[in-house]
């Protein structure tokens, strides 16, 4: 559980923002909670939300949230063989995976660490909630989200993670190569799909161990 | 935008998040990966993160513009480099953007 704290310490700001943007976008404060509390997948969040508020259909807004998502694919590919159990337990199992604990759990061996996969996204689920529904509530009274720099947030939080990979020059090489990528890629693409072909950096990182 | 929209939205963003964290568990088993594998996925982590962080800081819709946010967290990139925890990084890169924008 202690793993995941510091994480959960900053998703409480994570979530406000989302919690103040939800509003703004014409959310009811009950639907913001609630989203947090069936989906709680931070980046699928904020992309349907910002599509609603920028006047996209509910078929982009959800379309949008599912690209974004998409990096878990890859990451539950990777995380298949730690699990043990059924159909069902295995699909409950996945759900506890959000970036933080994912990254955490994973070994260098390329196996994981269930219990801490599980202890680190308990914390993280209750602020999230918190903190959306401490947004959603005080959102008027806090003003212009932007004012108060709660958009850096979220990139702060996915920088602090990162800074915990990169053990070695190969991590740091595909990392480089991952966010050259998706920079380039999001000029021409939708959002969510420069995310998901930054995983292509890591085949290209393994070619370079032979 | 209708509240019916809203919850339109919540629930199928639930069902596809639902859906796409439980297809590899379910879809491979208990399977073990090949080595090769493994060691692909040793390396998305910092692929896929680092994809974010450029993204959420550089990306406006389908632009690309350096703001106050990408100040802020660039200064919070330095400071939890040098050793600074999670929260102290996030409070930071909020309040140096928050700052810039107020000076601006």
């Amino acid at each position: 559980m202690r793993a995941g704290v510091p994480f959960a310490l900053a998703g409480v700001l994570v979530s406000l923002s989302f919690g103040v943007l939800a509003r703004e976008a014409g959310f009811p404060v009950v639907a913001a909670i609630v989203m947090s509390a069936i989906v709680f997948a931070g980046s699928a969040q904020f992309a349907a939300v910002a599509i609603l508020a920028s006047g996209g259909t509910a078929g982009a807004a959800v379309a949008a949230a599912a690209l974004m998502n998409s990096r878990f694919l890859p990451m539950g590919v990777a995380l298949a063989p730690s699990l043990p159990g059924g159909p069902l337990a295995r699909a409950l199992q996945g759900q506890t995976v959000v970036d933080a604990s994912w990254a955490m759990a994973a070994r260098r061996d390329g196996t994981f660490d269930r219990w801490l996969l599980f202890g680190a996204t308990a914390p993280q689920y209750l602020t999230w909630l918190a903190g959306t529904a401490i947004g959603a509530f005080a959102g008027d009274a806090l003003g212009d989200p932007r004012d108060l720099g709660l958009d850096a947030i979220y990139p702060a939080f996915f920088l602090a993670l990162l800074l915990t990979e990169l053990r070695d020059g190969r991590a740091r090489a595909v990392a480089a190569a991952g966010a050259a990528l998706a920079l380039a890629l999001v000029p021409v693409a939708p959002a969510g799909v420069p995310v998901l072909a930054a995983s292509l950096a890591a085949f290209w990182g393994l070619r370079g161990r032979a | 935008m209708s509240t019916a929209t809203v919850w339109l939205v919540i629930a199928g963003c639930a069902v596809v998040t639902f859906a796409i964290k439980a297809a590899g568990p379910v879809a491979l088993g208990g399977r073990r990966l090949p080595d090769r594998f493994t060691g692909v996925v040793a390396l998305l982590a910092p692929a896929l993160l680092a994809a974010l962080v450029v993204t959420s800081a550089l990306a406006d819709g389908e632009d690309l513009h350096v703001g106050a946010d990408t100040a802020g967290v660039a200064v919070a990139g330095v400071a939890l480099w040098r050793g600074a925890s999670v929260l102290a990084g996030v409070a930071l890169a909020a309040g140096v953007t928050a700052g810039l924008r107020a000076l601006s």
